[in-house]
């Protein structure tokens, strides 16, 4: 092969490694697919085989009863694939199980990071920098108004809020993969050790954090709880269950969400959210741009989010860069 | 700062109005003067700050950050000075610390145009994201939290314990930052002397009249006007129209102003003579002709020789020094009346009261008015004091057509076709309860015309002004603009929160002048429902 990086091409259901026949993410069923983490834009099921971190075949498995075909690729462990394509699975500490995955071939190496982050997360072992030809990046929150604060800044505020009103309940919605253990780990870290209750749609993957590993304290369903137990306690449900009828069995309930969008004031108000937490499993603006400039790759190509402003910022810094227009990725509701 | 801008992001995510009182008024009571009084102005009329402009903001930016980055952020954010508090670069090096509110309106205020490219960066230095945009919006003039001057007021009385309407009433002798006006409320201290000073005096106001019969023992019965219910005062040598909103309108009718010379406070509507659209010669012509004469700056001479205005007066509040106010309405009358052969005839006449003998006659006359400056009835106790808003059992209008009611606009939406770049679909509502004790407006119903291209001009125009949020092709108002909606019938319905559902509802008259509270409450839609 003349061209550089000829043997992978992005098409628009996914990242295309020519030489091993096999897919990065690809939105579509697939002989072979690579998958860096189980959210829903990034893993699909139906694929013949998936190469995944073993936690990510796991959560694969629970959401989309994917039991045949998953080979586990353990972190730093390399993979010789077909065409003498070598494939290894680095953290990415994005969610429990995230990968980036470092391709070589031909002496050039590629580095997919799927979703990321560089903010400490205790569910998940951190980013960790390679240096590469390649660097595909996500963008989610690639604009220069994205700045994450500390998360510990915004887990008191939940905790301040709760105390402020012991007659209400605080309703924290928060991605169901993630985010939500996320949040729980971080408020028993801040010594809030008691029940945290759950919206049904939560319990399946909370429980399945547990079991590899990440503990979570006493949490309860909501269902199960009288409406006098919820006063002063901390609900945490989906996002999407925040406005919904359900919610009408809380007592007076706070609306909170976690979600990095929460620092755009027209975004929490768009969701009827007065306790906006911002607290994402993304990489803000600052972690984007400095993540570029460490592993100091020839490209970047952008995937997913905002490409437009991260691609300005390349051009501005004399880098090069591509977007790629990958169908089927979205924001998630991060 | 810090304590004005959580006050400020509290407001913006707040969605009830009572708590909105609440952040406001725990606001007012917990932080010293003269920061409260300060955030008070700013939350009320908006302080102004001519150095700050919209522009000043994004040349700040661009100095410090990439346009095209700007740009793309603007976007996304929606607001520019939201977007500066987010980008504006951390300083190097050490800063002071936030500055109070009195400490950044002082520098504001001291700022020109050409040292406040230099002088609010340093302001910003020593703020966090969130300091920073309650600063910009503090500078701008444009708060948009969807707090009215009405709110904001009404969680002054809440915070210590005071009437609205001695609030309304003292605020207008008092400017920034309002300290004899907290000296008072919060310390017991005098009321500020308002005898000197051409003030505004709240209105007293009318309940609808639903299915009750009154006796005519105990009350009047006088015409209600379809004018604009104005308030003229002179006092300490000087004359000032208000409106029902309390603004001064005397600009906009010298004639008016000019007449008056006694010192006093009167009551009355504001008609334009002529035979206009089918008024009387020599009488009152219909609200189309004075709507020629509103919302201007200046009045050429033609103007006033076409459409002379002229008051007609309803009541008495305060005659020479004397406050007339707890008196019966028919001492003020008697005083009215004696006073009219003092005041240039050109310019004011009197409201007649209509002499019938039962209530049965009473109504037959109402539904044979034919005059079109008629917009109804009012029915006023023969006891009744003159108070401050809307009291129970006093007062009530009984308006000519049923049909008719004032709604807040709550959505604006594009229309369609040759309207598509014009916010031309409204959805208004009605209050759920009195909204001085924290009820919420309830959307009634939907309207896209009734109105003139020139005056679908002017609604967007507001509606563009004055949105606290966007959803689509959807704008969320900030609930500050008054409709008198037509319809054909209300029903109930189990669709809407409000219960209610109108019939073919049309956009009236857009009532500029009325504030946004005294729109009807969800009761007076209800009792028109028939089935
Ligand atoms: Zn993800
Ligand atoms: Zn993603």
């Amino acid at each position: 092969m003349t061209a550089p990086f000829a043997w992978i091409r992005p098409e628009p259901h996914g990242i295309h490694v020519a030489p091993a026949n096999c897919w990065i993410d690809p939105s579509q069923p697939v002989a072979n697919a690579l998958v860096t983490h189980g959210h829903a834009d990034h893993a699909r099921g139906g694929h013949g085989r998936t190469i995944a971190t073993p936690e990510t075949l796991a959560i694969m498995e629970l959401r989309y009863q994917t039991r045949e075909g998953g080979l586990p690729a353990h972190y730093g462990e390399t993979l010789r694939l077909p065409g003498d394509v070598s494939a290894t699975f680095v953290p990415a500490g994005h969610v429990l199980g995230s990968a980036q995955i470092v391709l070589e071939h031909a002496g050039e190496r590629v580095v997919v990071t799927g979703d990321y982050k560089r903010m400490p997360d205790p569910t998940c072992p951190p980013f960790e920098p390679v240096a590469c030809d390649v660097f595909v990046t996500e963008a989610t929150f690639g604009l220069p108004v994205f700045c994450h604060p500390p998360i510990e800044q915004e887990i008191a505020k939940l905790l301040a809020a709760r105390e402020r009103y012991p007659e209400r309940c605080v309703l924290v919605g928060a991605y169901a993969l993630g985010k939500a253990q996320r949040v729980i780990v971080e408020l028993r870290r801040a010594g809030h050790h008691d029940v945290i209750w759950l919206h049904g749609a939560m319990e399946r993957m909370c429980r399945l954090y547990e079991e590899l590993g990440v503990p979570l304290g006493d949490l309860r369903l909501v269902t199960d709880a009288k409406k006098e137990e919820l006063r002063g306690a901390i609900v945490i449900c989906p996002p999407s269950a925040l406005n919904d009828r359900w919610s009408r069995r809380l007592p007076d309930p706070i609306t909170a969400m976690a979600s990095g969008w929460m620092r755009v004031r027209q975004r929490a108000r768009q969701r009827n959210v007065e306790l906006p937490l911002v607290i994402s499993d993304h990489a803000d603006w600052g972690e984007l741009t400095a993540t570029i400039e460490e592993v100091n790759p020839q490209e970047s190509w952008i995937t997913h989010g905002r490409e437009e402003a991260l691609l300005r910022w390349c051009q501005l810094h004399q880098r090069r860069a591509r977007a790629l227009a990958l169908v089927g990725y979205e924001d998630e509701d991060d | 700062m810090e304590r004005f801008a959580a006050l400020v992001d509290g407001l913006v995510y707040t969605r009830s109005r009572n708590g909105k009182l609440e952040l406001i008024a725990d606001y007012l009571r917990t932080t010293p003067d003269p920061d409260r009084g300060w955030a008070l102005s700013a939350l009320t009329e908006g302080l102004s700050f001519p150095a700050v402009k919209g522009s000043t903001i994004r040349n700040l930016l661009m100095e410090r950050v990439d346009p095209v980055l700007f740009a793309l952020s603007r976007d996304f954010v929606g607001d520019t000075a939201e977007t500066a508090s987010l980008l504006w670069p951390k300083p190097a090096g050490a800063v002071m610390p936030p500055p109070t509110v009195s400490e950044a309106v002082e520098a504001l205020s001291r700022m020109t145009r050409v040292s406040v490219m230099s002088e609010l960066p340093r302001l910003l230095d020593r703020l966090d994201p969130s300091g920073r945009h309650a600063l910009l919006k503090l500078a701008t003039g444009a708060m948009r939290v969807g707090v009215s001057a009405r709110l904001a007021k009404t969680a002054f009385a809440q915070a210590f314990g005071v009437a609205v309407e001695d609030v309304e009433e003292y605020w207008h002798a008092l400017g920034p930052p309002y300290a004899e006006l907290f000296a008072w409320a919060a310390d017991g201290a005098e009321p500020p002397n308002t005898g000197e000073m051409p003030l505004f005096r709240p209105f007293m106001l009318a309940h609808p009249l639903e299915d009750a019969e009154l006796d005519l023992a105990d009350f009047v019965a006088e015409w209600k006007w379809d004018g604009i219910r104005v308030q003229l005062v002179h006092a300490g040598g000087e004359t000032r129209l208000y409106s029902r909103t309390g603004d001064d309108i005397s600009h906009s009718f010298p004639e008016i102003a000019e007449a008056l010379s006694i010192p006093a406070v009167l009551d009355g509507e504001l008609l334009v003579r002529g035979a206009h659209q089918g008024g009387e010669a020599g009488g009152a012509a219909s609200f189309n002709a004075l709507q020629q004469r509103l919302g201007r700056k200046t009045v050429s001479k033609k103007m006033l020789d076409e459409y002379p205005a002229f008051v007609r007066l309803y009541d008495v509040l305060i005659l020479e020094g004397e406050d007339l106010r707890e008196l019966p309405w028919t001492q003020r009358r008697a005083r009215l009346e004696a006073l009219m052969p003092r005041l240039p005839l050109e310019r004011f006449d009197l409201s007649a009261t209509v002499e019938v003998g039962s209530f049965a006659e009473l109504a037959e006359i109402r539904s044979g008015a034919r005059d079109e400056s008629i917009e109804g009835l009012m029915l006023k106790r023969r006891d009744s004091p003159y108070v401050a808003g809307r009291r129970t059992g006093l007062w009530y209008k009984w308006k000519r057509d049923p049909l008719l009611v004032d709604c807040v606009l709550m959505y604006a939406q594009r229309g369609n076709g040759k309207r598509s770049s014009f916010y031309s679909d409204y959805t208004f509502g009605c209050w759920d309860g009195d909204p001085d004790e924290g009820a919420d407006l309830l959307p009634v119903g939907k309207a896209y015309f009734g109105f003139t291209d020139e005056e679908l001009k002017q609604i967007d125009r507001y509606v563009r002004n004055h949105t606290v949020n966007r959803f689509g092709p959807v704008r969320e108002t900030d609930r500050s603009l008054v409709f008198e909606v037509a319809f054909d019938s209300v029903h109930e319905s189990k669709r809407h929160k409000s219960g209610l559902a109108m019939r073919f509802p049309r956009i009236h008259r857009i009532r500029w002048d009325k504030p946004a509270h005294e729109a009807d409450r969800i009761d007076a839609l209800r009792a028109l429902v028939r089935d």
